[in-house]
């Protein structure tokens, strides 16, 4: 009698969930899209870098927070804005998942997602620079090509390009690429260990690799709350100063101590879907 | 020409009752790929509650044999990261894809087919979650309407049973033993 159900029942294909438990690994965007309805809030918070020494506390005194929403509005489309602190910026993106990983009547190997986030420089300028407001915009296109290997292990390739619209120095470029690198490790049905590193392709003279945005951490999910912990040489958060502001080395003690803390909130349910 | 003419009536006999045979409802077997499973989970701290629409099942009407199967990540869940965690964390859907139920309907001669009314039955058999698989004993109710039929069971069942895991962490929001109800119609 099971034999006969067998075989009108397997779906043809079998799309990959949950590769990565947060939209975001670290400060790099993840595979992952909010399904149609869901608001995540998150605030993400960086203190100083550890070689500031005792009298910073190893660099607790000193704090950088952001404020980040992201809502799906397909669970092919996801929009974003936040606020940082350090630099004061605003900005938004939009994720649209263009591949799906699936195995089955469809295979594909990756998952693709397309970021494009627009930064909003806000601190107040005097001098002799240009405050027009174009003059503050960067941009941040992203290809994120992620593979849950197995249950335990995902990875993603980042390619970036970053324009910004005004540069500090005629010798620095408008124009910058990077590749990304993330990916995750489970170790417990709820405790993940997560990595991920920019590597940005050198404009000017060639730099020690070890300031280039690398960071590591645990990732640690409980109901409705993922608590991501890492340690990290970017004390900034929006994508473009991450992958850019490279000042500081972990060979020299330029570690930060940061957390992300994200809360999901169902707003809506949208009809039902055939699997 | 006398045995010629014994042939005649014995080929024609034997032929009628062959195309009896062949029409005898014993040989049907109801199919269904729409089936209704639901499950409650849930506590005054949290409302666990999912619904699966797709469910495969089949039930033989002269034997009393029946069958369920149904993939886990065909429950839908109010909350989209509810379902994720469920399929991720506590079912291990990617090793367990599937839930199945194959057993008989013991007292299947109480239930008269052609005859509109509600009939309790035992059903008897072995149910298969998370790669356990254990024998279970529920009653249950056929409704047979001029159309269709329709099988409805309640019962429970205890995570522990089927090395369904709760952490600590959550075991105020999760119960233990979960609330299973069966709703499948089969056109006749």
């Amino acid at each position: 009698m099971l034999a006969q159900l067998d075989s009108g029942l397997m779906p043809k294909t079998n799309y990959t969930t949950a590769a990565f438990k947060a939209t975001r690994v670290i400060n790099a965007q993840s595979v992952e899209n909010l399904s149609e309805g869901v608001l995540d809030f998150s605030i993400d918070h960086r203190f100083g870098p550890v070689n500031q020494g005792f009298y910073n506390f190893f660099g607790l005194d000193e704090a950088n927070t952001r404020f980040q929403f992201d809502y799906g509005i397909k669970d092919w489309l996801q929009v974003g804005i936040g606020r940082s602190a350090q630099p004061k910026s605003y900005g938004g993106n939009i994720k649209l998942k263009l591949l799906r990983q699936s195995s089955g009547k469809v295979n594909m190997p990756v998952t693709a997602v397309y970021n494009f986030y627009t930064n909003i420089d806000a601190l107040t300028y005097t001098g002799p620079r240009n405050n027009d407001f174009e003059y503050r915009l960067a941009y941040v296109h992203q290809l994120v090509l992620g593979r849950k290997f197995s249950d335990a292990f995902s990875l993603e390739l980042i390619p970036t390009m970053i324009h910004t619209n005004l540069v500090a120095l005629n010798t620095e470029k408008n124009n910058q690429y990077a590749m990304g690198l993330a990916f995750r490790q489970k170790l417990s049905k709820r405790i993940a260990f997560t990595f991920e590193y920019f590597y940005l392709y050198p404009t000017m003279s060639v730099t020690d690799i070890f300031t280039n945005s690398l960071s590591m951490g645990i990732d640690i999910e409980t109901g409705g709350h993922v608590f991501q912990v890492h340690l990290t040489n970017s004390l900034a958060m929006n994508e473009n100063d991450v992958i850019t502001d490279r000042t500081e080395n972990w060979l020299k003690g330029g570690i930060h101590l940061g957390f992300n803390i994200s809360r999901e909130f169902t707003l809506y349910k949208p009809g039902h879907k055939a699997i | 020409m006398k045995m010629k003419m014994k042939f005649l009536p014995v080929a024609f006999t034997t032929i009628i009752a062959l195309v009896l045979f062949a029409f005898t409802p014993a040989g049907k077997v109801y199919l269904t790929h729409t089936g209704h499973i639901s499950f409650y989970a849930g506590t005054s701290l949290e409302d666990i509650q999912a619904d699966n629409y797709q469910v495969a099942a089949n039930l033989n009407p002269a034997t009393g044999d029946m069958a369920f199967s149904m993939l886990i990540k065909g429950f839908e869940f109010k909350r989209a990261l509810m379902q994720e965690h469920f399929n991720e964390n506590y079912m291990e859907s990617d090793k367990y894809p599937k839930s199945t139920f194959r057993g008989k309907i013991s007292n299947i001669g109480a239930v008269n087919f052609d005859k509109n009314g509600t009939y309790k039955v035992t059903v008897s058999g072995v149910l298969d979650i998370h790669g356990v698989s254990k024998n279970v004993t529920e009653p249950g109710t056929i409704i047979v309407t001029a159309d269709s039929v329709r099988e409805k069971s309640d019962f429970d069942i205890t995570l522990k049973d089927y090395k369904i895991e709760i952490p600590s962490v959550v075991k105020n929001k999760i119960k233990e033993v979960v609330q299973i109800r069966v709703d499948v119609a089969y056109k006749k």
